[in-house]
């Protein structure tokens, strides 16, 4: 057989595939189940953006199980004397606040105090940290390890990620044996021997509901995906999810996407495009008291002047969906835009995430339209639909932060 | 008990010195530290044989401002030049020269090049003349100006619309060029050609076809000595003698300075700065502290990068401050003999340099690593118009010799006693039988700059002099303005706006900025 036309080999962490995209640990799973091909890029990998059903997915999400290969994460291994002052400098949260064992969302600044990227610390051991975030960080890092006596290493091939998550996930995963498990609490980290490797569990996620991360090395991933098909058998399997029904769990949790609800500081080429912690809604991860890190400066001088944007969760009316929609006040005055915007299945609201110019949506909330364009058989049917700014999540099940989680 | 000052100024290099004397000149208690015996950083005066004077590393003045000299009242303190405008005498490898005084030439030059000679010196003037306002004038930000910076920026514009049309309109076209490409266009004789390209290339890490090159050329043309624009003056008693003139008149107005005081720390707490230590341990608290230190040196050595933010440190680490200029200081039994020259010749300034293609070929080695076997000096006597600089009869020369890179290959250590003795075969090709006249010499190659005289990387600007580390971005984008962002903390010296040589500008910029922002401390009654 001609060698250029035998079948691809989907075994190796690091094979590319013909459009020269890295695969993940699962790749060798989820290829055949993607069956249009419907792969998006993140980060030098191909990842599923669907698997031809993106209701049942999203569904999955919700009801029973889902997976969701996190392997392309970017991974960052921060060890060393000076791995919590390295630290305690880079993110806006007092690192000192996160023991051993437990992981934390943050979110990172320029010195302007403009968000670089948001993401995921975990604190693995003494001096001992990883760092878990959508976009490239190795120029930021390696800047700011500058004289601290730390190391900064990048893991991202080294481990692979799996997102487990919906109301059985903790059913699915007891299945394999974890002992303990249910005394897991959200944002806590645990791990347990597993089939020659060490799994370490994570109670994190993007979904806003129970769930949990699981890491592994690259030779124990495919494994762990057999484990977890068998362990969803008779309790309503595990659903093989991608991006599109994950952003969809992710509006609803109000959790925000880069590139999305905020540019990355470090990639935003225009001037002013950028937004702070504050002007996300964040505010509540900045640490002003805690000492000198990145951005403190200007973030100071941002509380006494007043920030300019403020990110708000907003219920529209109606059920078009008003993703890039421009939002105004008095049906007039432009403030705005919709950053992020679905129809909510589960909160069966029509619901968002604006970007809108203060005082809007911080002191002034009342008489804000979108205007929406909507194509229908060829005719663009323009809406004025009124918007009134929520408290986020849209959605917040009782399980998520259940210890014990209530088995299925 | 210690006493606690208004302003610590680190470094008694001239800068520090002229920004001392300013804050001591509007009441401020001050205090200078230098690390040194001796005051005065790359502007000093060395003995290197009993009775030999020597200009140690700077030895031309050329842009001492005008405003400094008479506020701080440099001339009653001592400022004198031995010579106030001294020609330039071009000697070529074939033994051609060029004799060079303001607007006047002679020698080895083509008629049509004398004639043109005049015309391009005025343009340059004039163009530099125009850019002038900007020496003492604080940068003004980029973004989030307020009314004074706006007026700032449009004084800036306006110096370069103020120059009409024509000018302008060359200014813009010549301003990014370099320095080779310029000279080609206006004289065809190559050492009228080289004596333009070794003014610009002289300090630099830069070669004649290194873009940017006509700016370091108006750089250098921008100064005054008395009421001449570019001319070139050697002070009486050396470059010492410049920043003893300046430290007297910073004691006069009640500044104290102590030598042997080298700071190990600045200290911050509670993100600003509130004193500094000193290499043995002892603090000295202060309501601000102005560095004279190199950018570089300030930041990531006495302040520390984890006190900064992390984008700001890493842009002052990248900055370009790698030395490629070396200096050779020799005692002579008598004056030398160069080739073709005469007794006036040897009282000015003379420049080994045959053409820019030369000199471009020169610069190439240094990019590799190693120096260059014949390279562009350029040359003083001072003891032929300056009795104080050498014993009766004898001599002491002083050379700025160009293309002797920081990052040597074979490490300076090593190499530095080869190094002289490629020199001097080089000088004697110039000057026969000047190798049996030396008594005593000092080589200084920029790793000796960098231990002996606090410049890291040994760089004369302390930070390369170009178009992106320029203005607004001197040292760098938002931190132009001597305050740096952590509280209280200032620079005063060459990596600051505008740049180096002696001209004491950053150091009387710095002083406005300190006054404008710090106040005094409150005293107890
Ligand atoms: C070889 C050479 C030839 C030159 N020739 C000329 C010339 O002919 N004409 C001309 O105009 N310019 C010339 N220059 C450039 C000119 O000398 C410099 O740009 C200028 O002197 C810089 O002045 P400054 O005060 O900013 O800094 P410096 O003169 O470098 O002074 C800095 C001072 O700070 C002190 N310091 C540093 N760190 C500490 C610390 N931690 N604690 C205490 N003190 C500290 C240093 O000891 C030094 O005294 C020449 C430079 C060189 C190297």
């Amino acid at each position: 057989m001609n060698p250029d036309l035998a079948p691809a080999q989907h075994d190796s962490a690091r094979a590319t595939t013909r459009i020269g995209l890295k695969e993940t640990p699962f790749a060798p799973r989820l290829r055949p189940l993607n069956q249009f091909e419907a792969l998006e890029y993140w980060q030098g990998y191909w990842s599923p953006a669907h698997f031809g059903n993106m209701e049942r997915e999203y569904f999955a999400i919700r009801n029973t199980a889902s997976v969701f290969d996190i392997s392309p994460m970017n991974k960052y291994r921060i060890t060393g004397p000076d791995a919590d002052a390295f630290l305690q400098r880079l993110v806006t949260r007092d690192v000192t606040k996160i023991s051993v064992g437990r992981v934390a969302y943050t979110v990172w600044c320029d010195d302007a105090g403009q968000v670089i990227d948001d993401g995921t610390l975990f604190h693995l051991g003494e001096q001992d940290w990883r760092l878990c975030c959508q976009e490239h960080q190795t120029f930021w890092l390696e800047a700011s390890a500058r004289g601290f006596d730390v190391s900064v290493r990048e893991e991202t091939e080294e481990v692979a990620g799996l997102s487990l998550q919906g109301p059985t996930s903790f059913s699915v995963l007891s299945r394999l044996g974890l002992g303990g498990l249910e005394t897991l609490k959200p944002f806590g980290i645990r791990r347990w021997p597993f089939r020659g490797h060490e799994l370490m569990v994570s109670r994190t996620g993007f979904t806003g509901d129970l769930g949990y991360e699981l890491w592994i090395a690259p030779g124990g991933a495919l494994d762990l995906w057999d484990a977890l098909m068998e362990a969803g058998q008779g309790i309503g399997g595990v659903e093989p999810t991608g991006s599109h029904a994950l952003n969809m769990a992710r509006i609803e949790a109000g959790f925000l996407g880069a590139q999305l609800d905020f540019i990355p500081a470090d990639k935003a080429i225009r001037a002013g495009r950028t937004r702070s912690p504050y002007e996300l809604n964040l505010g509540w991860l900045v640490d002003l008291a805690k000492g000198q890190f990145t951005g403190r400066k200007a973030l100071v001088e941002e509380k006494a002047r007043g920030s300019r944007y403020c990110l708000v969760a907003v219920d529209i009316e109606g059920k078009e969906p008003a993703e890039g929609s421009l939002v105004y006040h008095k049906q007039k005055t432009e403030v705005g835009h919709i950053t992020s915007g679905i129809w909510s299945p589960t909160a069966k609201r029509n619901i968002g995430l604006a970007s809108l110019k203060r005082p809007f949506g911080d002191t002034k909330t009342e008489d804000l339209w979108v205007e929406i364009y909507a194509l229908h058989e060829l005719r663009w049917e323009k809406v004025m639909a009124r918007v009134r700014v929520v408290k986020a999540p849209f959605f917040e099940p009782a399980r998520r932060r259940a210890t014990p989680p209530l088995p299925f | 008990m210690s006493t606690r000052y208004d302003h610590i100024v680190i470094g008694a290099g001239h800068n520090g010195l002229v920004c001392a004397a300013y804050l001591a000149r509007a009441g401020r208690s001050v205090l200078v530290l230098e690390a040194a015996e001796e005051v005065g950083g790359a502007a000093r005066t060395a003995e290197i044989a009993p009775g030999f004077r020597v200009s140690a590393c700077a030895h031309l003045l050329y842009g001492l401002h005008p405003r400094v000299i008479r506020e701080l009242s440099l001339r009653r303190h001592g400022l004198d030049y031995a010579s106030a405008s001294l020609q330039t005498a071009v000697m070529g490898a074939d033994g051609s020269v060029l004799r060079l005084k303001t607007d006047h030439a002679a020698g080895a030059i083509d008629a049509a090049d004398i004639v043109a000679l005049p015309g391009f010196r005025r343009r340059l003037l004039k163009m530099a003349r125009h850019l002038r306002p900007m020496l003492l004038m604080q940068p003004p930000r980029l973004a989030g100006r307020d009314l004074k910076q706006n007026i700032d920026l449009a004084r800036l514009g306006f110096a370069i619309r103020s120059m009409g049309q024509a000018d302008m309109r060359d200014f813009l076209r010549i301003a990014t060029m370099n320095v080779f490409d310029l000279v080609q266009d206006n004289f065809a004789s190559p050492l009228i050609q080289a004596a333009f390209a070794a003014d610009a290339v002289l300090g630099t890490n830069l070669g004649p076809r290194s873009p940017g090159t006509v700016l370091t050329l108006l750089y250098r043309l921008i100064g005054e000595v008395g009421p001449v624009q570019g001319a070139v003056a050697l002070p009486r008693g050396g470059m010492g003698a410049v920043t003893q003139a300046i430290a007297a008149s910073a004691r006069d107005f009640g500044a104290t300075i102590r030598m042997g005081a080298a700071v190990g720390r600045i200290r911050v707490e509670g993100e600003r700065v509130v004193g500094v230590e000193l290499a043995d341990g002892e603090f000295i608290a202060a309501g601000s502290v102005v560095s004279n230190a190199s950018p570089q040196r300030t930041l990531l050595d006495l302040v520390g990068p984890r006190h900064l933010d992390a984008g700001f440190q890493r842009d002052i680490g990248k900055i370009r401050a790698k030395g490629n200029t070396a200096k050779l200081n020799l005692a002579l039994s008598g004056l030398p003999a160069f080739r073709g020259l005469d007794a006036a010749d040897l009282a000015g300034r003379i420049v080994l340099a045959g053409s820019p293609s030369a000199i471009e070929a020169q610069f190439d080695p240094s990019k590799y690593g190693e120096w260059s076997p014949e390279p562009l000096m350029e040359i003083t006597i001072p003891s032929a118009t300056d009795a104080t600089a050498a014993p009766s009869g004898q001599h002491v020369l002083s050379a700025v010799v160009q293309y002797a890179p920081y990052r040597l290959k074979e490490g300076w250590d090593a190499a530095r006693a080869r190094y002289l003795e490629v020199l001097l075969d080089h000088l004697e090709r110039f000057a026969p039988g000047i190798r049996q006249q030396v008594v005593a010499q000092q080589l200084l190659t920029p790793l000796d700059l960098e231990r002996d005289y606090g410049m890291p990387g040994g760089h004369w600007h302390h930070g390369e002099l170009a178009i992106d580390q320029l203005l607004m971005l001197r040292p760098v984008n938002g931190a132009a303005r001597y305050a740096m962002p952590i509280a209280g903390l200032f620079l005063c010296g060459a990596g600051a706006h505008p740049g180096g040589g002696v001209t004491g500008a950053p150091g009387h910029n710095a002083a406005q900025a300190v006054l404008a922002e710090a106040k005094p401390l409150e005293r107890a009654a």
